[in-house]
C-alpha cells in the first residue's frame, strides 16, 4: 500500500490546467474532496446540482451581476496607495478596496450569489457560522432582503472579540447563537452549523463563508469571489497598461485570496502570496498558520492543511484576528502550495498591528485586523521590489469591527 | 468467520419468545469517558449485561455529526490525551478474557488518516478490532481505505440515512462488509423522536440491495424504542442515553465507577429482555 499522501512531491508539473480544477468529486489534487458523513450526502448532492446548474445559467449569472452592481457598489475600486509606496520606498503599492463593499467586507460577494443561489432552490431558512463577524453580517443582510429568517453560529470567544458585528447581525433580524463547545472560535462555529444543517436539511441553506468544506462549497465559494481578480486584472491594465508583478491576500479560510489570485495564477509573471496569521510567532507554536507550519488531514469536509498534534487531534489556533483563527485552510490552497504557484508567508499580530497603524494614518484607510496582515507583508515585500514594479494587496474590509479590540490592545476604554 | 459474522449467525440460530430470530444489542461507550480506568471493565460489564457487539469510540476534537451528549464524551475523552493507540491496548486487555463479542470502533477519519490506513489497519487488527466506522469517510473517498482495511480482515462498516437514494444504496453494496448501520433520524446523535414505520420502510428498502445486517441507531433512548426497533432490524444500537451516564462522576475511584457502570449495566439489562420479550 501507499501512502495516499507523499509529502515529498511538491514541484509544479510540466503543464497545469488551472480551470480544470477541481474534479467531479471536488478534489484539487489530493486535497479537497467530500469528507462528509451519509446523513449530509443527499444535501450536498442537491446542492452541488444546484451548482452545476447556475454556473452556466444567464439568467442567474445576470442577477448576480446586477446585484454586485447595484446593491454591494462594484466595482471595487483599485486605489494606488502613492503615501505608503513613498514610506515603504519600493514596489507601487495598489489596494484592492474591497473594504468599500457593502457591509465592508469582501464576504458579501459570496453570501449574494449563495443567497440567490438559496433563493433559487426554494429554501425559507439560511444559516451560517462566522468568525471576525463579517461572514455573519453579510449572511444576514441577504437573509434581510430575501426575507428569509436567519441564524449565525458564532464561538462564544468571538462574540466577545466582534461585539459591534454580533449587534449588527441582530439588528439585522438575525439570531447569533453562541457556540461554546471546543475551542469556542470558528472551526466549533463551523461544527455546530453542520449540525443544525443535517438537522433541517429541508428548508435550510447553509452558507459557508470561505473556500472550506466539503465540495462544492470550496469551488462555488471562489466562483462567487473570483469578481476581485477579474476586476482587478481589468483595472490594473485600464490604469497601467499591464500586469502586477506581485499579490498579496491574507488567508483565513482562504476566499479572499483565492478571489484575487485565481484569474491571475496563469499569468506566471505574477507572484502571488498568501498571509496567514502569524500569532505569536510561527516558531511559538501559537498561530493560525497551516500553510506555514501544519501537515495534510481532512477536517470540515476536505482534506488539506492542519494544526494539529501527532493524534491528529485538530489544536488551537491564535490570532489577534477572528476572521484568521481557523486551524484549516481551503483544500485549493494546499494544492497551490505543493505544486508551487503560491507563497504562503504568516504576520505576526504585532506586525498586523503596527500595519493597521501605519496604512490608518498614511492613506486615511483603516483596515480590517485580517486585511492588516496582508498589508503588514505587502509592505515587506514592496519594500525588497523595484520602484517600477506593481503590487496588489488585498484589503478586505474596514476595520470598524475591530476598534474595540484594537483599543483594549492600546488599554484605551471606549 | 470474521467475528460479527459469527455472532450474527449464532443470533440467527437463537429465538426470541416470539419465535423471531434475536437482534443484537451494541452500546456505544467512548474510550477513556470519563477516566480510563473505566473502559474494559465497563466493556465486561455490558457483555453481562446482554450487549452482544460493543461500539468504542475514539474520540476527536470536532465530532461535527455528533449531538451534544457524545461531544461531551469526546472532549472527556481528549481531558486524558485519548489516542488511537489508547484504543488498541483496552481492546488488547478486553480480547485476554473474551475473544468472542466483536468490536466496531467508531470515529472520524483524521486521526486514522494521520496515523497511515496501512498502518491503522494492522494495529487494529492486531488488538481484535473487528469493524471500523469512520464517520466522515464516504465510499467515494475509501478507494485506499477500504482495501487497507479489508487486507487486514476489519471490516470497513458504513452508515446509511434516510435521505440515503438507491444509487448511494447500491454504491455501498460494493464496499461494506461486517454489517450497514442504518442512522434512522435525520440530525445529529442524541436527537429525540424516531418513527418506527419510516424505518421498516428503509429498512426493507436497503435490504433489497445489501446483503448484509442492518444495525439501526441514533434516537433509541430506552426499552421500548429499543423493542421496536428490534422488530424490524438485526442490530439495535444504543448511544446517548448510556453515555449521559458518564456524568454522574468522573470515575476515579473504584466505587465512582461501579456506579455508572450499574447503571448502565441496568439499561442495557432492561433493553435485551424488552428485546427478548416483545418482538
Ligand atoms: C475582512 C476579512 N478578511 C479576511 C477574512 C478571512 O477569510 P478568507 O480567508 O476566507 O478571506 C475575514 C474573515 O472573517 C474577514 O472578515
Amino acid at each position: 500500500m501507499t501512502q495516499l499522501i507523499d509529502k515529498s512531491v511538491k514541484q509544479k508539473p510540466e503543464s497545469v490546467d488551472y480551470s480544470a480544477m477541481p474534479d467531479d468529486y471536488g478534489h484539487f489534487g489530493v486535497y479537497g474532496g467530500v469528507f462528509a458523513s451519509e446523513t449530509l450526502m443527499q444535501a450536498l448532492d442537491e446542492l452541488r446540482d444546484a451548482y452545476e446548474k447556475i454556473k452556466t445559467d444567464e439568467e442567474f449569472q445576470k442577477q448576480f451581476d446586477e446585484d454586485l452592481a447595484q446593491y454591494v457598489g462594484r466595482p471595487s475600486p483599485l486605489y494606488f496607495a502613492e503615501r505608503l509606496t513613498q514610506k515603504v520606498g519600493g514596489a507601487k503599492i495598489y489596494l484592492k478596496r474591497e473594504d468599500l463593499n457593502h457591509t465592508g467586507a469582501h464576504k458579501i460577494n459570496n453570501t449574494i450569489g449563495q443567497g440567490l443561489l438559496a433563493k433559487m432552490m426554494g429554501k425559507k431558512r439560511i444559516i451560517a457560522e462566522t468568525g471576525a463577524g463579517q461572514h455573519g453580517v453579510a449572511s444576514a443582510t441577504v437573509a434581510a432582503r430575501f426575507g428569509m429568517e436567519c441564524v449565525v453560529y458564532m464561538g462564544a470567544e468571538d462574540i466577545v472579540r466582534q461585539a459591534p458585528n454580533v449587534y449588527r447581525m441582530k439588528l439585522l433580524g438575525a439570531t447569533v447563537v453562541a457556540v461554546e463547545s471546543g475551542s469556542k472560535t470558528l472551526k466549533d462555529a463551523l461544527n455546530e452549523a453542520m449540525r443544525d444543517w443535517v438537522t433541517n436539511v429541508d428548508d435550510t441553506f447553509y452558507i459557508i463563508g470561505t473556500v472550506a468544506g466539503p465540495h462544492p462549497y470550496p469551488a462555488m465559494v471562489r466562483d462567487f469571489q473570483t469578481i476581485i481578480g477579474r476586476e482587478a486584472k481589468a483595472q490594473m491594465q485600464e490604469q497601467c497598461g499591464c500586469l502586477p508583478d506581485a499579490l498579496v491576500a491574507c488567508i483565513g479560510g482562504g476566499s479572499n485570496a483565492i478571489g484575487l489570485f485565481h484569474p491571475f495564477l496563469e499569468d506566471e509573471s505574477v507572484a502571488m502570496y498568501g498571509v496567514e496569521g502569524g500569532g505569536l510567532g510561527v516558531d511559538s507554536g501559537k498561530h493560525a498558520a497551516p500553510l506555514c507550519a501544519g501537515s495534510p488531514g481532512v477536517l470540515h469536509g476536505n482534506r488539506t492543511y492542519l494544526m494539529e498534534d501527532e493524534n491528529g487531534q485538530i489544536i488551537e489556533t491564535h490570532s489577534v484576528s477572528a476572521g484568521l483563527d481557523y486551524p484549516g485552510v481551503g483544500p485549493e490552497h494546499s494544492w497551490l502550495k505543493d505544486i508551487g504557484r503560491v507563497n504562503y508567508v504568516a504576520a505576526t499580530d504585532d506586525e498586523a498591528l503596527h500595519a493597521f497603524h501605519t496604512l490608518t494614518r498614511v492613506e486615511g484607510i483603516i483596515p480590517a485586523l485580517e486585511s492588516s496582515h496582508a498589508v503588514a507583508y505587502g509592505m515587506k515585500l514592496a519594500a525588497t521590489m523595484k520602484s517600477e514594479e506593481r503590487i496588489i494587496i488585498n484589503l478586505s474590509g474596514r476595520g470598524d469591527k475591530d476598534i474595540n479590540t484594537i483599543a483594549k490592545i492600546e488599554g484605551i476604554e471606549l | 468467520m470474521s467475528r460479527l459474522a459469527a455472532r450474527f449467525a449464532e443470533l440467527k440460530a437463537q429465538k426470541t419468545k416470539t419465535g423471531k430470530q434475536k437482534t443484537a444489542l451494541i452500546p456505544y461507550v467512548m474510550t477513556s469517558d470519563p477516566s480510563p480506568e473505566i473502559t474494559l471493565p465497563l466493556m465486561h460489564a455490558m457483555v453481562e449485561a446482554g450487549a452482544n457487539i460493543i461500539e468504542l469510540g475514539a474520540p476527536f476534537s470536532d465530532p461535527m455529526a455528533d449531538g451534544p451528549v457524545i461531544q461531551a464524551a469526546a472532549e472527556r475523552s481528549l481531558e486524558h490525551n485519548t489516542s488511537l493507540h489508547d484504543v488498541f491496548s483496552v481492546v488488547a486487555e478486553f480480547r485476554k478474557t473474551d475473544d468472542k463479542t466483536p468490536i466496531v470502533m467508531m470515529g472520524y477519519l483524521n486521526p486514522i488518516e494521520v496515523m497511515g490506513y496501512e498502518s491503522f489497519a494492522q494495529q487494529a487488527s492486531a488488538c481484535g478490532i473487528d469493524g471500523v466506522i469512520t464517520v466522515d469517510m464516504p465510499p467515494v473517498e475509501a478507494g485506499d481505505y477500504v482495501p487497507a482495511l479489508k487486507s487486514h480482515e476489519v471490516d470497513p462498516i458504513f452508515l446509511l440515512a434516510p435521505t440515503s437514494t438507491e444509487a448511494r444504496i447500491e454504491r455501498l453494496a460494493d464496499v461494506a462488509s461486517g454489517f450497514v448501520y442504518y442512522v434512522s433520524l435525520k440530525g445529529v446523535t442524541g436527537a429525540a423522536t424516531l418513527d418506527v414505520s419510516s424505518v421498516e420502510q428503509k429498512v426493507a428498502q436497503i435490504k433489497q440491495h445489501i446483503d448484509l445486517p442492518i444495525g439501526v441507531g441514533f434516537g433509541i433512548s430506552d426499552a421500548e424504542s429499543a423493542a421496536k426497533v428490534a422488530g424490524c432490524s438485526d442490530a439495535v444500537v444504543v448511544g446517548s442515553v448510556i453515555v449521559k451516564k458518564m456524568t454522574l462522576n468522573d470515575g476515579k475511584t473504584e466505587p465512582e465507577r461501579s456506579i455508572i457502570i450499574k447503571e448502565i449495566s441496568d439499561i442495557l439489562s432492561a433493553m435485551r429482555s424488552a428485546m427478548d420479550e416483545e418482538q
